[in-house]
């Protein structure tokens, strides 16, 4: 079941072309890969595919409907973000930060519920987080801070769930938790995920699709397992890989 | 899970703050006097005094109070700035100026006010619309705008002081310090407040996402281009009728908010109640210090808002965990 689309998207940044042509069907049950090297589009793809930021052609379409035409409570509870950078703000305490993600769920005049509070503690625990919500974000890590998005867009139980580099910050351990979980939640009726990593080999773990941003605006995507191999990353990098190991359990490492 | 918080405290401040300006003056009027004044309308002079006196120049401190508070309390998310108050963008200058004008023109007292009120419309209209003109909005190209156009109000007072008679003068600052002594608009100050109250309180969950950020708001489902606006036109109509009302009133709407903060109110839907009640009352206690403390000498409120808030606050920052 597809849930989101992309149809003849092209993206261009202060008049540089970053793709072009590019359609995209996400269906239910798929975790993408968004890879590329540094500049080479994929924050604004995730943006443009969350319907945070128009693209310079082509539609997004969420279930059907033309996302930008879609009642933004709507779509909030349909899809989330976690954005790349979190921007400081104003102090806040964690249990709130997490709560926001309660928002969509929330009638304008309504106050958060138990199950909100559930909600976010589950979300809470299962970031390790349990011990910090009372604390104030500024008194957290760098890694601990992204955490708390994290569990915010955890809160949020939004089905289709968009994240830029979730791994940012985040120790070996927390990586691999983060990952196993969000990978976990594309097998439940309905949802998928699609995430910009950097990591090729967390991306062939936990990954089901990729989507491949070459230079010059040209794309590869399909099943990860097929589409990756060392001349195609190569061309994505602009540096030589050498591949090890064996089928289902390859590594690439870059030379 | 709604904790109650500073509010029930705030409630009954309110009243008591306007008790104590009532009953606080040159002239005494025992406890007896203040009952009997307040339950009858006979025309004594403790009436008189309470009514036509002490109760009206209260109720004006109170509304300018709750405007400056709640105008700053927007200001600081719109610019995610803690720094923001309802001066940073510039408008108590195009009020100073139009109001010293004003004064240096001999016009009377009620087109002061209403000259204040236009020159704050002006400043505002002025920054709103260059911080829009062209590419794309942010918020520190809003805030270095105020802060530029704010300067050049500056240097137009500079130069308005510098040229008006030395009798002028302790008016003009007087006027910019901020003085109750001629509050006249007390209803309009009061239909701006509950105007701000009722249209900002629906925006309040909104206002806690954008305190994450203009894109995670988005994401969430806030509808980040109207509150914007909504909350630059609120705040800005909310200090420019506090400025009509009493002058450049300063530090209460950059402290207030903060101080709702540091005793854990960060969440919009009850800071911006609270900020309305905490500086309303704020204002009217510090206003009832500058009419008695050196009485008959009247000081300027702005004189005391500072004196009294800075050490508070000050020890309460010292104190807390954040931010």
């Amino acid at each position: 079941m597809t849930r989101l689309e992309a149809r003849g998207i092209r993206l261009e940044i202060g008049g540089k072309p970053l793709c072009t042509g590019l359609d995209l069907a996400l269906n239910a049950g798929e975790t993408w890969a968004i890879l590329g090297a540094n500049g080479s589009g994929k924050t604004t793809l995730l943006h443009v595919l969350s319907g945070l930021r128009m693209p310079s052609e082509g539609r997004v379409y969420l279930d059907g409907s033309d996302i930008r035409l879609l009642h933004p409570r709507a779509v909030a509870l349909r899809r989330g973000v976690l954005l790349q950078e979190s921007e400081p703000g104003l102090a806040a305490e964690v249990m709130q930060t997490v709560l926001t993600g309660r928002h969509p769920h929330l009638t304008p005049w309504g106050w958060e519920g138990p199950e909100d509070y559930r909600m976010a503690s589950m979300a809470l625990a299962a970031m390790d987080l349990e011990e910090f919500a009372g604390r104030a974000l500024p008194t957290l890590s760098g890694g601990e801070r992204r955490r708390v998005e994290i569990a915010a867009l955890i809160a949020q139980d939004a089905p289709i769930c968009l994240l830029d580099e979730p791994t940012n910050h985040l120790d070996l351990h927390h990586q691999i938790k983060v990952l196993a979980l969000i990978a976990a939640r594309s097998r439940l009726p309905g949802h998928l995920n699609v995430m910009v990593l950097h990591d090729i080999n967390l991306a062939l773990r936990f990954c089901t699709h990729g989507l491949l941003l070459l230079a010059n605006g040209d794309h590869r995507q399909g099943r990860l397992d097929a589409i990756l191999d060392a001349q195609v990353l190569e061309r994505v990098y602009h540096c030589p890989f050498r591949e090890m190991g064996a089928a289902g359990d390859r590594i690439f490492l870059p030379v | 899970m709604r904790r109650p918080g500073v509010t029930p405290f705030l409630v009954a401040l309110a009243p008591a703050s306007l008790l104590f300006a009532i009953s606080t003056g040159s002239v005494h009027v025992g406890w007896a006097g203040l009952w009997h004044a307040l339950s009858s309308k006979a025309p004594t002079l403790d009436a008189t005094i309470v009514w036509k006196l002490r109760l009206p120049r209260a109720a004006a401190a109170f509304a300018v109070g709750a405007l400056l508070s709640l105008s700053g309390a927007l200001l600081q998310v719109l610019l995610r700035n803690p720094l923001a108050d309802p001066y940073v963008l510039g408008i108590s200058g195009g009020a100073a100026v139009a109001a010293l004008g004003s004064m240096l023109l001999g016009l009377g007292s009620a087109w002061l006010g209403v000259n204040a009120f236009i020159g704050s419309l002006v400043s505002m209209a002025v920054v709103f619309g260059l911080s829009h003109m062209r590419g794309p909005w942010t918020q520190t190209r809003l805030l270095l705008t105020g802060v530029v156009v704010a300067a050049g109000w500056g240097a137009a007072l500079t130069f308005l002081l510098a040229i008006s008679p030395g009798s002028d003068v302790q008016g003009m600052l007087f006027w910019l310090i901020g003085d109750l002594s001629y509050a006249s608009h007390t209803g309009w100050a009061y239909a701006a407040l509950f105007t701000g109250l009722l249209l900002s309180l629906p925006l309040a969950r909104d206002l806690n996402l954008y305190t994450r950020g203009e894109l995670v708001a988005t994401a969430l489902g806030a509808r980040v281009g109207l509150i914007r606006t909504a909350v630059y036109v609120l705040a800005s109509l909310m200090t420019a009728s506090a400025v009509m009302e009493a002058g450049a009133v300063g530090f209460v709407g950059l402290i207030i908010p903060h101080l709702l903060r540091l005793l854990g109110d960060s969440d919009y839907r009850r800071l911006i109640p609270d900020s309305a009640l905490l500086g309303g009352s704020f204002l009217v206690i510090c206003d009832t210090l500058a009419r008695s403390v050196m009485a008959p000498l009247q000081l300027p409120v702005g004189v005391i808002t500072a004196l009294l808030g800075v050490p508070v606050f000050l020890v309460l920052l010292a104190r807390a965990r954040f931010p």
